[in-house]
């Protein structure tokens, strides 16, 4: 009773201030979500509109009306061999880079884990890559790779091993720039995995050590298992990452993009080249939707791939 | 004994032993070699003078060491170096201060506010990081023509404000922060905005911190977008900069790594500095994700 008798004295005495309040709170509110839902409707949602209507059209350079050609774009891309074999060049850029970059880094994260202490200049040197920029380091490996007077080759022939014309050699070109693209995201993936290690409770592995369990068993049966999250967000976003590759290969492959003879020709870089070089705006947006529903689908078999293998 | 070790047992420690341990250590050393070399080649060749860029052996430091290759990419089109610099400092802190101005603001809105829609507007928003830049790169290409901001700062700074990561990053953080806290400030008479930037901002520093050095690092590093967008040579980024000197291969080589230098340089002081805000921000950004 006096309980209700002192709720109802508040809010008469209060009420003037509490709608004051809350109206001050609708205006902060309205102040933050306007410019956000703006922001969001014109630079995100309008575009994926207008490129997935574009890729329905004959858009080209500067023309305002662009004809209505149905599916021709899509069916054009997969008549074109270029944009065949730039499919083809960004799976082998993926499956090149994807797996060894997941074993390194992982092999790196457990073995600083098992090594004791680590000095700090070892994670410096690891991490160093990852926060430098891409064009210029891709800069100074075209360099390294340079045939006669790269680095890379000097040393060969210093230990007289036979010398390699890497980016310029069709076969060597995408490797190359695959081992590169290692070399630059190693320790972001060797940190990620770190710090999955960390959350995996010392009890398992006591546990396994009690039951007596080698080394190798630990790790398929407690680590790998354990660390299952970890490995679903780096392989998928990893992958993701490769098949967009863009800025390594446009820096190293020469001048146009893409060589030597379109062995390094991936999708994004075909894309820039269709719309921003030929203005074909309809067909780049066509192979930009193709590349998008690949993505899709590839993370989502990754998912239940990744998400139901070691369930237990 | 016992107890002791437990606290610095590792679970692959006795794979190894001492010798084991010391001889990781060893491979782990000379693998960390592999990753530096290339930016100790890039300070050699940038201080060589051109005829020691080709010359076999090679000079492991420069016999003549010369500045020659700094000067050359202080009169490149534009400005050169000087102004891509200026250009790149400028877009990239405009939008990291506006991507943890708004990642702060509707992460707080989205954790801790109630009103109509607000679960669907999240996820909506959250849908939005799986959309590849391939889809919007060309539509993005023609509104920013029909804005009139071609050759012009603003696309490079407007579309990147708001950051779905960054939202959600801050809003995961928020529902960390009591509600009595909050409910202090109101009955003390603060304004919202009082309660956001003087009670939730300064309890926020270690993810705008993470969310900050993330952003930095990948607009610094933006290279597509930009080379769309911006045809005129003095509103160039670094890596637009960088991009042009690709075809220098061979004629100009020093150049190129004096401005591969003067790119990587000030993040690699910066990082040394404060190189466990970076790995734990990298970290942080991983797990959440």
């Amino acid at each position: 009773m006096s309980g209700l008798g002192w709720q109802a004295l508040r809010q008469q005495g209060a009420g003037g201030h509490l709608r004051k309040q809350k109206a001050q709170r609708a205006v902060f509110a309205l102040s933050i979500l306007v410019p956000l839902i703006a922001s969001f409707a014109i630079f995100w949602i309008y575009p994926v509109i207008r490129g997935f209507l574009g890729s329905f059209t004959a858009w080209r350079g500067f023309e305002p009306r662009a004809e209505f050609v149905g599916l021709h774009q899509y069916a054009r891309a997969f008549r074109d061999p270029v944009f065949t074999i730039s499919l083809r060049n960004t799976f082998y850029y993926a499956l090149l880079t994807v797996p060894l970059d997941i074993v390194l880094a992982l092999s790196l994260a457990l073995a600083v884990q098992a090594s004791g202490a680590v000095k700090g200049y070892l994670r410096a040197a690891y991490f160093l890559p990852v926060v430098t920029s891409t064009i210029a380091t891709a800069l100074v490996w075209k360099w390294l790779y340079q045939p006669s007077f790269g680095l890379i080759n000097q040393l060969l022939e210093l230990a007289h091993l036979p010398t390699q014309r890497w980016l310029i050699s069709t076969r060597m070109a995408m490797p190359s720039i695959a081992i590169y693209a290692i070399w630059k995201s190693l320790g972001f993936n060797m940190v990620i995995f770190a710090a999955g290690l960390t959350t995996i409770s010392e009890t398992y592995y006591d546990a396994a050590k009690v039951d007596g369990a080698n080394h190798w068993q630990v790790f398929r049966r407690v680590t790998l298992p354990l660390l299952q999250p970890t490995l679903t967000f780096v392989v998928i976003t990893a992958v993701i990452g490769s098949l967009q590759v863009f800025g390594p290969v446009y820096v190293m492959s020469g001048d146009p993009p893409g060589g030597p003879n379109n062995s390094t020709m991936v999708v994004a870089v075909l894309q820039w080249t269709t719309a921003f070089r030929d203005l074909e705006l309809g067909y780049g947006s066509a192979m930009g939707l193709v590349l998008f529903f690949i993505i899709l689908a590839l993370t989502l078999v990754q998912l239940r791939v990744l998400r139901t293998r070691w369930e237990y | 004994m016992r107890s002791s070790d437990a606290v610095i047992s590792r679970p692959y420690r006795s794979l190894t032993g001492r010798a084991g341990r010391a001889l990781l250590q060893a491979l782990l050393t000379l693998g960390s070699l592999a990753m530096i070399a290339p930016f100790y080649w890039m300070i050699a060749t940038a201080f060589k003078p051109r005829e020691e860029v080709m010359v076999f052996p090679p000079t492991w430091w420069p016999n003549a060491p010369t500045l020659r290759g700094f000067a050359e990419i202080l009169t490149l089109r534009g400005g050169g170096f000087p102004v891509y610099f200026r250009n790149s400092l400028l877009v990239t802190l405009s939008v990291t201060f506006l991507v943890l101005l708004t990642s702060v603001m509707a992460g707080y809105l989205f954790a801790k506010y109630r009103f109509p829609g607000r679960n669907l507007l999240f996820v909506f928003v959250m849908s939005l990081l799986m959309i590849p830049f391939s889809i919007s790169i060309i539509p993005m290409y023609a509104l920013m023509g029909r804005l009139g901001w071609t050759n012009s700062y603003w696309p490079l700074i407007v579309p990147s404000a708001y950051s779905p990561f960054g939202i959600f990053l801050m809003n995961q953080f928020m529902h960390s922060i009591p509600n009595d806290l909050i409910d202090a400030g109101r009955i003390d008479g603060a304004s919202e905005y009082d309660i956001l930037f003087r009670i939730i901002v300064p309890l926020s520093m270690a993810p705008l911190g993470a969310l900050g050095i993330f952003t930095f690092m990948w607009s610094w590093d933006d290279f597509l977008w930009p080379l769309v967008i911006i045809d005129e040579a003095r509103l160039y980024t670094l890596p637009l900069g960088l991009g042009q000197l690709r075809g220098r291969m061979g004629s100009d080589v020093a150049a190129m790594a004096a401005g591969a230098s003067v790119a990587v340089l000030p993040v690699i002081i910066v990082y040394l500095f404060a190189q466990r805000h970076f790995v734990e921000g990298i970290a942080l950004t991983g797990l959440k994700g």
